[in-house]
């Protein structure tokens, strides 16, 4: 039985945690990895395989193909013991293996390198497809922002899935509805999103991205022979009411005042 | 002297070959495999040989995938998209990490002939040269471009080989011994030392009994790999032939072997260097012999251009 009270203080836990690595390093991405908190709490939490580690070769994958939100990644992997606890200090410091954006090389808890909008998505189409050709187990999980699948990438690895039928890749859509400058759709729409997903032959399933019970209904759906795509709903910023759906929290830093206010609504405290 | 052969066919024997052996070599392609010569893998490993269509960025991508899971993947297109349409791929997804991933640029050079500048990669050698970690290699013949399929396989990271549409003689066995890293002596002398890499060598080649004829002795270095180049080795060679340097590149001098042999050579007093190479110019539709003429890469101008170098004091 999945608890949801633990999992949800889970996700409140890694938020406190992410704040507190990205006011150390002085700069990194709040609004999407709070965006993400849910998902990615549900993935590493429950959801997935992590085997014994990154050498395990039967493990679930899982790219962040929106990289910038990796701080809230990094809390995970100290906390599944992955990372040493000391490198929470080193965010964004010269070699630290938690660079601005991930590194695999330095971190090889990391199933891939991102940074690059769109490229995590290719990637793990083609993890998907060697797995699925080598008759090998393992789920991947690719998890791309909403304004990255602008770029055109996104459509030539998506396309090739589902001809490809790769049954064993879960794309998930962080809809946050913001990009770095503005709203999506503003600057160049997204909409209908369901609509473009279903028509490239994908199972789509469209959730609140903060809601485990709807998280894991998507999760669990068999997709019926095709690759699956969950268009989860998430707010940027999502636990601070100020950050929340604002395009300013995307690479803001917080001033001290508004940094104890953050802590005061997370429930923790900037020790 | 045997027949005639292109360098790209000649790739795709030897990774059929060795394919046979390593189950986790796999060909991926964006709908050119009769033009790149991958057609040759399709038809005898069809299960690991992907075509992608056209979407040269998404075939690096997917290389990136399998190669994180531990196969070997070999990609082709032609030089101009292989490596101009998806360079900040490969770049950030695939040599950012070090990923064991090959990448087969055909038609290198302005040999693409009736297809025209859009379709023939001056650019492509400077592009890989300049992104870290990656190997550049040329193969100068078809039997050389048999042997490196396995050699890049041995290179565990990201590689990059060039190869050309035009057919040429054979001048290297299969059997000759090579590394990756090491410049090859074709040919010793003491007047003029030529550096070429690719269909060059083959051209120098031809010129070298003309040279001798007109008392020049020339030596022949073939760079099959131009990064890493082989500093010490052309250092070696160079001096044997009294600091007298001949380079021939059939790709844009900017960024290409001309810099590259330049830089290695820029601590030794006293050299006298002349190239030919393609000067910041695309290409253009034409016969290849045509073409070659027009951007000066013959062997007559080989011939000018090594006594003008020889004779220099």
């Amino acid at each position: 039985m999945r608890d949801f009270i633990v999992l949800e203080n889970k996700a409140r836990e890694l938020r406190i945690d992410t704040l507190k690595m990205i006011l150390e390093a002085g700069s990194g991405h709040i609004g999407g990895s709070f965006s993400i908190a849910e998902i990615l709490t549900a993935l590493y939490y429950d959801k997935m395989n992590l085997g014994t580690g990154v050498d395990d070769e039967e493990r679930d994958r899982l790219i962040l193909s929106k990289g910038h939100a990796n701080p809230i990644l990094y809390s995970i992997l100290i906390d599944k013991g992955f990372v040493d606890e000391k490198e929470k200090h080193t965010l964004r410091r010269l070699h630290s293996p938690f660079q601005g954006h991930p590194d695999s090389r330095k971190c090889p808890a990391l199933d891939c390198s991102t940074g690059s909008l769109g490229q995590g998505l290719s990637v793990g189409v083609g993890m998907a497809l060697g797995l699925k050709k080598e008759n090998r187990k393992g789920h991947v999980y690719v998890i791309v922002g909403d304004g990255e699948l602008q770029e055109g990438i996104c459509w030539e690895a998506l396309m090739f899935a589902a001809s490809k039928k790769l049954d064993n890749l879960t794309v998930i859509i962080d809809r946050n509805g913001l990009q770095l400058s503005a709203r999506t759709e503003e600057t160049n729409a997204l909409e209908n999103l369901e609509a473009k997903m279903k028509s490239f032959n994908l199972s789509v399933y469209t959730i609140d991205g903060h809601s485990f019970p709807e998280i894991f209904d998507a999760l669990d759906k068999n997709a019926e022979g095709k690759p699956k795509c969950i268009i989860a709903h998430t707010i940027k910023g999502k636990g601070v009411s100020f950050m929340e759906d604002s395009v300013k929290w995307h690479g803001a830093m917080p001033t001290k005042e508004e940094a104890d206010k953050a802590f005061v609504e997370l429930g923790g405290e900037n020790v | 002297m045997s027949d005639k052969a292109a360098t790209r066919f000649g790739f795709y024997q030897g990774l059929v070959a060795l394919a046979e052996e390593k189950k986790d070599v796999y060909a991926l392609d964006a709908d050119l495999a009769k033009t790149t010569g991958s057609e040759a893998f399709r038809k005898a490993f069809p299960d690991r040989y992907i075509d992608v269509g056209i979407a040269e960025q998404n075939m690096i991508g997917i290389a990136a995938g399998l190669s994180r899971i531990g196969l070997v993947p070999y990609c082709s297109s032609m030089a101009v998209f292989a490596v101009g349409r998806a360079y900040e791929i490969i770049r950030n997804a695939v040599a950012y990490s070090g990923l064991n991933v090959k990448i087969i640029g055909s038609h290198g050079g302005i040999t693409a002939a009736g297809d025209g500048g859009t379709h023939q990669a001056v650019e492509d050698i400077a592009a890989m040269r300049s992104i870290p970690g990656m190997v550049v290699l040329q193969p100068c013949d078809s039997n050389q471009a048999q042997k490196m399929a396995k050699l890049m396989y041995d290179h565990k990271g990201p590689v990059y080989i060039r190869t050309c549409r035009e057919p040429v003689e054979n001048i290297t066995r299969v059997e000759d011994e090579i590394e990756i890293g090491k410049a090859q002596v074709i040919k010793e002398g003491k007047d003029l030392a030529i550096i070429a890499t690719g269909m060059m060598t083959i051209l120098a080649h031809r010129a070298l009994e003309e040279l001798k004829e007109k008392g020049i002795d020339a030596s022949l270095i073939n760079i099959h790999t131009i990064k890493p180049l082989d500093k010490d080795g052309i250092i070696r060679e160079v001096k044997k032939c009294g600091k007298k340097v001949l380079v021939l590149e059939e790709a844009n001098s900017i960024g290409g072997l001309v810099e590259a042999v330049a830089a290695a050579l820029v601590e030794e007093d006293g050299v006298k260097f002349s190239y030919i190479a393609i000067d910041d110019k695309f290409g253009q539709s034409g016969k290849t012999d045509e073409l070659l003429a027009f951007y000066g890469i013959t062997k007559e101008n080989i011939v000018a251009k090594a006594i003008e170098v020889a004779n220099r004091k």
